[in-house]
C-alpha cells in the first residue's frame, strides 16, 4: 500500500534538514519553481486535493479563487493552520513533529502558486515541542536558502513566520484564525468575502491545513493524474487517520481516500481487549456517530456524508459495547459549550443548555420530554448560526439520538405523576 | 443618483438602494424584522440570529442584516418556517434570561418583551438552573450594568468602539461564560455615555438617573429639541405627570434622542441628556413688585407699572441682556418690543465667557446657548451689537445705565462678588425667567416666565435649521411665554 506523507516515518532523524533533503525533499519545490504557475496550476486541477482540514473544498479550486495580482494590487498570504484542537485529531501534530519541512516545502510551493510573499504558519499554543521543532526547521531552512530571496535563483522569494494560538478551539476555523492573527478575539467572520479574497489584514489569502499543504510536494514530483488515481473518483491521493478509543495500536495511519471504515480500524489491532464495537465517530467529535453495521464505509469525502456523517479531519474515534452514548454526547457538548466562540446565541445558549440537560440526564434527573426539547434546539441551532462549531452542537447529540435510541431512553425514561 | 432594485418581501415589493441589505431596505419601508445587533449607525454583526429569514432557493435560512438585497429576491420573514426561526432565536436568547421584568426598568420598551409577545408566546422548556453573573455593575456616572440580563448583541461595545471612540467596554471570557465589562482601570465616562442605555434593547444597560424612579408606560413622550448648545438635537422628552408621587414628584423623567440624519444622528451628549434634571428647581410662580413694597400682582397690573417704569428715564440710559435661550417667537417679540417700539440701544446678549464649554468631533458645540442664530436672523449680532459683561457694570458704575432688563440670565455668574452692589445701584431692575437668581431676588418686577419645556417654539441651530419644539409640560403659576410678555408691553408702550 502507497503510502506518501508519513512513507520515510521510520527514519529517526526525519525532521531535520539533512535527511529531508537526502530523501529528496526540497525537489519539489525546485520542480515547481522550473516548471512555473501554470503547469503548476494545471497538475494541481488534475490532482483531485481537498482540503483535509475538514472541509474538504478542492486545492487547486481554492488557490484558484485567489484574487489575482492584476485584479487587486497588493501583498497576498499563505497561512498554515496547524491549531489543530479537533478532539480525536492528532496527525497534523504528528507530521509536524515527523516531517516539518515536508509541510514548509508544501508551503512555499502554494505561496509560489499565488505569488505570495509571505506565509504565516499559525501553530496550536499547547503544541510546544512541535513548535520548538517548526522553529528549528524554519531556521534551518531559511539558513540553507530554502525560505528567503530568490528561491532556486528563481526570483521568487518568500518569507514563513511562525505564530502561536493562545488556546481556543474556535482558532481552527479559518476565518477566526485570521482574527486571532490579527490580534482579536477568536471570532469567526461571516463570509462573503472569503478569505481567498478578504483574509488576513483584508488581503487575498489562502489557508491550509498542514496535511493538504503537506501532499504538494509529491503532486508536484510525481504528476496530478498519478495523485488522483491513488484515491476515489472525487478525492485524490490519501489521507491521515488519527486512530484512538478503544482500539490496540491507536495511532496515525494513512490510507488510500476511500479505504473502508474497517479496514482502518484493523490497522490500529481492532477493538481492545475483543470486545464488541458499538460505534466510530469518523472524523473527530463534530463528526456525527456512525454504528458497527456502517464499517463498510467508504473513508472518503463523499462515503460518510451518504450515511449522514463526515470524512471531518479523519478523526477515528473507536467505541466499545461498554459505552454509554448519553455520556458520550454528554462529554462533545461540554466540549463545545466550553470552546464556544460566544458571538452567536443559538450555538453560546444552546450548547450550554446541551450540556446541562445531559448532565441532569446523567444525574439521575431525566424525563422523556428532555428528548423532545433536545431534539428541538439542536434542530434549531443547526444551519442558523455563523459557523461550524454551532452546526456542530445541534448535530451531534440528535445523531447519537438516532442511532442509539435505547441508551437515551434509559436515560430520560418516561415519567409519570 | 443612487440605483434601486426591487425585491419581494412576504409578497410585497420593497424598493432597495445598491449595497443595502434586506433588513435596512424593510426597515426604511416600514417593515419590522426583529433584530437586536443591527443598528443603523453601528453595523450588522449578525450575532443575535433574530432577523433571520426565508429567501426562495435558498438551502438555508438567512439573517436578513447580512443578506445583500438583490434584484428579484423572494424573501419571506413572517412565513412558518421564519417565524419559527425567529422564536427559537429568541428562545436561546431566553435560556439564562433572568425574566425578572418586574423589577427591571427596560420592561415596557424590551426588545425581549416586544418579540416574546410578537413572535414568541411559547412555554419555556427550560427547566436548569440558570446561568449567573455580575449584577448592579456601576460602569459609570450614567450608567449601570446587569450582565445576566445582556444578550451579547455587541452593541455598547461597537458604540464605544465606533462612535464615542473611548474603549472603555469589551466582551470577556468566552462562550455562555463571557460577559461585557469595563476594561480593567477603566470607568465609563465618556461624554456619550448616557446612549448606551437607548441602544442597549434589554434591561442590560440601564440609565442610573432612571432606575427605579418610574414604569415607562406612565410616560409621556414628546418631541423636542435639546437647548443645550447651538447644535439644537433633536430629542423625545418623557415627562411624568400621572404618578406625581414617584420620581420624587419630577416632571422630567428623562431625554431620549431622536433620530436626525442631518443634525445629531441617533445620539445626544451626556451634557445635554443629564442637564436639564433640575428643571422644576428654584422655580417662579408668581408675578411679582419686590420694591418699594413687595407685593404680588396680577399680570395687567405689572404690565401696567412696568410700561410706565420703562418710559420713565431717557431710553439711552436702558440697558436688556437677554440670551441665545430665546426662541424665534420670543426674539421676534423681542425686537418688537425693545428695537422698533422702545428703541433702546444697550443690548448684551453675548454668552457669558464661562459659558464657551467644551466641543467635540461629534456632536457638542462651544456655544451653550440653542438660539444665537435666531437672534442673527434678527439683526441681534449682525446690525445689533452685544455689550460685554464689563462694559455693562462699567456703564452703571459711571451712572450712564439707570434701568436693566434681564431675561432668564443672572449676572452673578459674571460679576461674581461685585454683583449685589452692581444691581442694587440701578434705579429700575427687571427680572423676566423661570427661575430664582440673584438678579430676580434685587429686581424691582420679578416677572415668571415658561421654561423651554412649557412652551412651544422653534431655534435656529448652528447649520441653520429652524427646528420646531412642542410644549410637554403645563407651566407653573402664573408664568407666561416670554414672547406673550414683551407682546403684552409692547402693546401699551405703543404710541
Amino acid at each position: 500500500m502507497i503510502t506518501l506523507l508519513t512513507e520515510h516515518f521510520n527514519e529517526p532523524k526525519l525532521h531535520e534538514l539533512e535527511t529531508y533533503r537526502r530523501l529528496g525533499g526540497y525537489e519539489g519545490l525546485k520542480k515547481a519553481l522550473v516548471m512555473g504557475r501554470e503547469p503548476l496550476m494545471a497538475e494541481m486541477d488534475k490532482s483531485n486535493l481537498r482540503g483535509l482540514g475538514g472541509a474538504g473544498f478542492g486545492a487547486a479550486m481554492k488557490w484558484r479563487t485567489v484574487t489575482p495580482e492584476a485584479k487587486d494590487p497588493g501583498p497576498r498570504y499563505v497561512v498554515v493552520n496547524c491549531d489543530e484542537s479537533e478532539p480525536g485529531c492528532f496527525k497534523d501534530r504528528v507530521l509536524v513533529t515527523r516531517s516539518p519541512h515536508q509541510l514548509i516545502e508544501g508551503l512555499l510551493i502554494a505561496a509560489y502558486a499565488i505569488d505570495a510573499r509571505r506565509a504565516f504558519i499559525f501553530i496550536r499554543g499547547e503544541y510546544e515541542v512541535q513548535h520548538g521543532i517548526l522553529r528549528q526547521a524554519l531556521d534551518d531552512a531559511r539558513a540553507a536558502g530554502f525560505i528567503g530571496k530568490s528561491l532556486f535563483d528563481s526570483g521568487f522569494s518568500c518569507d514563513i513566520d511562525l505564530m502561536r494560538g493562545a488556546g481556543a478551539y474556535i482558532s481552527g476555523l479559518d476565518t477566526a484564525l485570521l482574527e486571532t492573527m490579527e490580534g482579536k478575539k477568536a471570532w469567526p467572520r461571516q463570509p462573503p468575502p472569503f478569505p481567498t479574497a478578504s483574509g488576513l489584514m483584508g488581503r487575498p489569502t489562502l489557508v491550509h491545513n498542514v496535511e493538504t499543504l503537506s501532499m504538494v510536494p509529491h503532486i508536484v514530483l510525481q504528476g496530478g493524474v498519478w495523485f488522483a488515481r491513488l484515491g476515489t473518483a472525487k478525492s485524490g491521493g490519501t489521507v491521515l487517520f488519527s486512530v484512538s478509543g478503544h482500539v490496540e495500536r491507536p495511532g496515525v495511519y494513512e490510507f488510500p481516500m476511500g479505504a473502508p471504515l474497517k479496514d482502518i480500524i484493523a490497522a490500529a489491532g481492532g477493538v481492545k481487549a475483543g470486545k464488541k464495537l458499538k460505534a466510530v465517530i469518523p472524523g473527530g467529535v463534530s463528526t456525527p456517530v456512525l454504528t458497527a453495521e456502517e464499517l463498510d464505509t467508504p473513508m472518503d469525502f463523499e462515503g460518510p456524508r451518504a450515511k449522514g456523517s463526515f470524512l471531518g479531519a479523519g478523526g477515528v474515534i473507536v467505541l466499545d459495547e461498554s459505552a454509554d452514548m448519553v455520556m458520550v454526547a454528554h462529554n462533545i457538548e461540554r466540549f463545545l459549550a466550553h470552546e464556544s466562540c460566544g458571538q452567536c446565541t443559538p450555538c453560546r445558549q444552546g450548547s450550554f443548555w446541551h450540556e446541562r440537560i445531559l448532565e441532569r440526564g446523567l444525574n439521575g434527573g431525566g424525563t422523556a420530554e428532555d428528548i423532545a426539547t433536545l431534539e428541538r434546539a439542536g434542530e434549531n441551532i443547526t444551519g442558523k448560526v455563523i459557523c461550524a462549531l454551532g452546526d456542530t452542537v445541534g448535530v451531534v447529540t440528535r445523531a447519537l439520538m438516532k442511532k442509539f435510541p435505547q441508551d437515551f431512553k434509559d436515560r430520560f425514561p418516561q415519567r409519570h405523576g | 443618483m443612487d440605483k434601486t432594485l426591487r425585491f419581494t418581501l412576504d409578497g410585497r415589493p420593497i424598493e432597495a438602494r445598491l449595497g443595502e441589505t434586506v433588513l435596512e431596505a424593510a426597515t426604511r419601508a416600514g417593515v419590522m424584522i426583529p433584530h437586536y445587533c443591527w443598528h443603523q449607525a453601528l453595523g450588522n454583526p449578525g450575532n443575535c440570529r433574530m432577523c433571520i429569514v426565508e429567501v426562495e432557493g435558498a438551502a438555508k435560512p438567512q439573517v436578513s442584516c447580512r443578506l445583500p438585497a438583490r434584484e428579484g429576491l423572494v424573501v419571506r420573514s413572517i412565513s412558518p418556517a421564519a417565524r419559527r426561526a425567529q422564536c427559537s432565536a429568541l428562545e436561546f436568547h431566553l435560556v439564562d434570561h433572568p425574566l425578572d421584568c418586574p423589577v427591571c426598568d427596560q420592561s415596557g420598551e424590551c426588545g425581549l418583551q416586544d418579540y416574546y409577545m410578537d413572535i414568541g408566546r411559547y412555554k419555556s422548556a427550560m427547566r436548569e438552573d440558570k446561568a449567573h453573573a455580575g449584577k448592579r455593575l456601576a460602569l459609570g456616572p450614567h450608567i449601570m450594568l446587569d450582565q445576566e440580563r445582556c444578550i451579547m448583541c455587541t452593541r455598547c461595545t461597537r458604540f464605544v468602539g465606533q462612535v464615542s471612540k473611548s474603549h472603555e467596554l469589551g466582551i470577556f471570557g468566552r462562550g455562555h461564560r463571557q460577559a461585557v465589562d469595563l476594561v480593567p482601570g477603566r470607568a465609563l465616562d465618556n461624554p456619550y455615555s448616557g446612549n448606551l442605555a437607548d441602544i442597549c434593547p434589554v434591561g442590560a444597560l440601564t440609565d442610573r438617573d432612571f432606575r427605579f424612579q418610574v414604569r415607562v408606560w406612565y410616560l409621556d413622550s414628546t418631541e423636542s429639541i435639546c437647548p443645550g448648545c447651538s447644535r439644537g438635537c433633536n430629542i423625545f422628552v418623557h415627562t411624568s405627570t400621572r404618578r406625581p408621587w414617584q420620581n420624587q414628584g419630577r416632571r422630567l423623567a428623562r431625554l431620549k434622542p431622536r433620530f436626525s440624519p442631518e443634525v445629531n444622528g441617533h445620539w445626544i451628549c451626556d451634557e445635554g441628556r443629564y442637564g436639564f434634571l433640575d428643571f422644576d428647581s428654584k422655580r417662579l410662580g408668581r408675578v411679582m413688585r419686590l420694591k418699594p413694597v413687595s407685593e404680588e400682582l396680577s399680570w395687567d397690573r405689572a404690565a401696567q407699572e412696568v410700561a410706565a417704569a420703562l418710559r420713565r428715564k431717557p431710553v439711552e440710559g436702558l440697558a436688556v441682556a437677554a440670551s441665545g435661550a430665546l426662541s424665534n417667537e420670543d426674539w421676534l417679540a423681542f425686537k418688537e418690543l425693545f428695537v422698533d417700539t422702545l428703541q433702546a440701544r444697550r443690548f448684551l446678549f453675548a454668552p457669558e465667557p464661562d459659558q464657551a464649554g467644551t466641543e467635540d468631533q461629534l456632536l457638542r458645540r462651544r456655544e451653550k446657548t440653542p438660539n444665537l442664530e435666531g437672534g442673527k436672523a434678527l439683526g441681534f449680532g449682525t446690525k445689533i451689537e452685544s455689550l460685554g459683561w464689563d462694559s455693562l457694570a462699567g456703564d452703571i458704575e459711571a451712572g450712564k445705565v439707570w434701568g436693566l432688563y434681564v431675561i432668564d440670565r443672572d449676572p452673578a455668574q459674571a460679576w461674581g462678588g461685585r454683583s449685589r452692589e452692581l444691581l442694587e445701584r440701578l434705579d429700575l431692575l427687571i427680572y423676566q425667567g423661570p427661575r430664582q437668581c440673584l438678579a430676580g431676588e434685587l429686581a424691582h418686577y420679578r416677572l415668571p416666565a415658561t421654561a423651554w419645556l412649557e412652551e412651544e417654539g422653534h431655534f435656529t441651530n448652528f447649520q441653520g435649521n429652524v427646528q420646531g419644539y412642542q410644549r410637554a409640560l403645563q407651566p407653573l403659576g402664573a408664568a407666561k411665554p416670554d414672547w406673550a410678555i414683551f407682546a403684552d408691553l409692547e402693546r401699551r408702550l405703543k404710541p
